[in-house]
């Protein structure tokens, strides 16, 4: 999974004089997990592999405050925005590709109130593009023809900022077999994870909301379900763990699954 | 002429009595903090036709959506034979529109139709809530009283309408004996007529009281609004039209906190001198008018609840149940200062009293809630409000989301990583 190729800071740009037309954040997920860091490294392939004059903030990009702010912390969230934005005006940054939903959100929606005024994307939706301006296209015989492909919705994607297109347009190119949750786009069941809920033990009930969740899947009958948020890969990964099916079942994100296909 | 006089009176006091419950709904909305909502008229109106009018989100759940569509339309069709009704109970007239011909036969046909359509809509709503398993329809907030609330309405729906085609029915053999003038068509009623006595005393005793007991039933149900759940018939409207825009992942930032935030990052800021109030929601007082208005207007349908991921793997939270004790909290302080003219502390508030800790910590804020709302209420809102108080207030959260915080404190991520190797994946 290394790369072969340099991945240029904001900082380091700008001791050349230059400013990146993109700045890609990693968030925390994309840069201190392990699974999610593949996502991120495939972001940079892409992002190499059409060109784009684009940076990470690297050391000095710091937490949304997302899971602060839904966790009802809204000083830390305030402080970590504010921080943020500094840094990010400091490299006159126009604008944001993010790989995590959350951070998407609160980046594209809450900042700007706080005078951080960025044009933010999200992967699938940089993907999206690339595809329609042709930059990017399945390579001939790649591994996802036939296979049958879902896709879950991230709630901070969907629901909360009606993206339901961008994902799904990266899968229709694939020559697959795709077929939908049977809880899909608006009406999506969440991970679980959502609400700062990754980071503690959920409430007694009956169920894991991720299970509840990996049983959509496994009634689709799909063979690898596309993901396009950190934080859902991990709760659907635990879920086809739990459910003994990581024989059957392979996660993917949007990006891996572009990078694989477009052998890049 | 005693008939009127009886039909004028019970008119008045129908009228007096509703609007003095309106008004005291309208208080207690009042009672909730002040937020602008009434930007983008144009966006409010497209809303407001489009879910409250148009119902398109009951659309999410087709058969319930068609059931409610008849109900609905049937409802406000009626209504403009409640206008007929009103004028011959004043003036002693009978069925004084009955001189447009044959315009009148096809609203009498189109009536009857419909009035048969709600019968067998709210019969079939009956069967549905208490004969099948149907989730939404359980959860432990529907207690005995919601459970009756419900009943009620459809009970009263179902007889209301059989009143209005037992009096149609009546009526149509009257015309036939010769009593009455031919007036209106009876498409559903002259069936009901074949097994009517042929005795006219009889049939105008019955046309007569069961169009007493339409009238009074009417009259009677527009008070029974402001003590139920169904109170939505009025207040959908304005619910979706005040209907927060912006995307449903935005929530809002705490004016008062950026102020201090402001203040600490750059010392050179003199400290705000604003008074801050109460940071989040303890008790309704911290709730907006929006809140409170999104409490009114819940119907108890659940839809909220099925699609929530914490309530369906049988946690204790129930978006349902969160605007249900807001609606109940809500009612208890406005008994309180209907008692001492103003709120007198009764010991007791939403958070903890109504809605326990564990109920707001179990939300994913994923929305589904305010998504599945066929009149745009958000629970979510509230929920996050009582959050905001137990940590900014109180420090009270689960250990693990305060390890959260300190981790993102002193290391810039929810984990305890160390910023320095945040890039670390770059080179590796």
């Amino acid at each position: 999974m290394e790369t072969t190729f340099h991945i240029p800071t904001a900082a380091e740009m700008l001791a050349k004089g230059e400013t990146p037309d993109l700045l890609f954040w990693v968030g925390c997920a994309g840069s201190f997990d392990e699974r999610a860091q593949r996502i991120t490294k495939d972001i940079c392939k892409i992002l190499n592999h059409v060109g784009i004059k684009y940076a990470i903030l690297g050391t000095e990009e710091s937490c949304t405050g997302d899971p602060a702010k839904r966790a009802g912390n809204e000083f830390l969230f305030q402080m970590q925005a504010m921080t943020n934005i500094q840094i990010l005006e400091g490299y006159a940054i126009k604008k944001i590709v993010t790989a995590c939903p959350h951070c998407f959100n609160t980046l594209k929606n809450e900042y700007p109130n706080l005078g951080g005024n960025f044009e933010v994307i999200h992967h699938t939706q940089l993907i999206q593009s690339l595809i329609d301006e042709g930059k990017l296209k399945p390579a001939d015989g790649h591994s996802f023809t036939g296979k049958r492909i879902t896709y879950h919705d991230p709630c901070y994607l969907g629901r909360a900022n009606e993206v339901y297109e961008a994902p799904r347009k990266a899968l229709e190119i694939l020559d697959a077999d795709l077929v939908e949750l049977k809880r899909c786009k608006s009406n999506g069941l969440c991970c679980g994870a959502g609400g700062a809920q990754m980071f503690k033990e959920p409430e007694p009930g009956t169920k894991d909301v991720n299970i509840e969740r990996i049983e959509d899947v496994l009634a689709s009958k799909a063979s690898i379900v596309a993901a396009a948020c950190p934080f859902c890969m991990t709760m659907l990964r635990d879920g086809v763990k739990m459910k003994d099916k990581e024989q059957e079942i392979q996660v993917l994100d949007i990006a891996e699954i572009t990078v694989a296909a477009n052998k890049i | 002429m005693i008939g009127q006089v009886i039909f004028l009176f019970l008119l008045i006091a129908a009228v007096a009595f509703f609007t003095r419950n309106a008004r005291r709904i309208y208080r207690n909305i009042k009672l909730g903090k002040d937020e602008k909502r009434n930007d983008q008229p144009g966006r409010r109106l497209k809303t407001m036709l489009l879910v409250a009018f148009g119902q398109n989100k009951m659309f999410k759940k087709p058969l319930p959506a068609i059931l409610h569509l008849f109900v609905y339309v049937g409802f406000c069709i009626i209504n403009i034979e409640m206008l007929e009704i009103i004028i011959d109970g004043l003036f002693g007239s009978h069925r004084i529109f009955s001189f447009m011909g044959p315009f009148y036969s096809f609203l009498i046909y189109a009536f009857e139709l419909l009035a048969f359509a709600v019968l067998a809509s709210c019969v079939i709503f009956l069967i549905r809530r208490n004969f099948l398993r149907i989730y939404r329809f359980g959860g432990r907030e529907l207690t005995k009283w919601p459970r009756t609330d419900a009943n009620l309405i459809l009970i009263t729906e179902v007889l209301l309408m059989g009143a209005f085609l037992l009096m149609n029915a009546a009526d149509s053999k009257l015309q036939l004996l010769g009593h009455y003038p031919s007036a209106g068509a009876f498409p559903i009623s002259q069936h009901i007529a074949t097994i009517l006595p042929e005795n006219v005393d009889w049939l105008i005793g019955m046309e007569r009281a069961a169009w007493w007991f339409h009238i009074i039933g009417v009259l009677a149900f527009l008070n029974y609004l402001p003590l139920s759940k169904h109170l939505h018939i009025i207040l959908a409207f304005p619910n979706t039209y005040f209907t927060k825009l912006a995307p449903k992942g935005k929530f809002e930032n705490m004016p008062a906190v950026t102020g201090e935030v402001k203040a600490m990052l750059d010392p050179s800021l003199p400290p705000p001198t604003t008074e801050v109030g109460r940071f989040g929601v303890k008790d309704i007082h911290d709730l907006t008018w929006k809140n409170l208005l999104d409490a009114y207007t819940c119907t108890e349908c659940g839809r909220c609840s099925a699609a929530c991921p914490a309530n369906i793997t049988g946690k204790l939270l129930s978006p349902r149940k969160i605007m249900m004790d807001t609606r109940d909290r809500l009612e208890e302080v406005g008994r309180n200062i209907d008692k001492n003219s103003t709120f007198q502390d009764d010991g007791k508030s939403l958070l903890d009293d109504y809605i326990k800790r564990e109920e707001i910590w179990a939300c994913t804020t994923c929305n589904a809630c305010v998504e599945q709302c066929p009149v745009n209420i958000n629970p979510l809102e509230i929920i996050m409000g009582l959050r905001q108080y137990a940590i900014m207030e109180e420090s009270q959260a689960p250990a693990s989301i305060n390890a959260m915080f300190s981790n993102l404190e002193n290391n810039g991520a929810p984990w305890k990583y160390s910023p320095s190797d945040r890039a670390n994946w770059a080179n590796s």
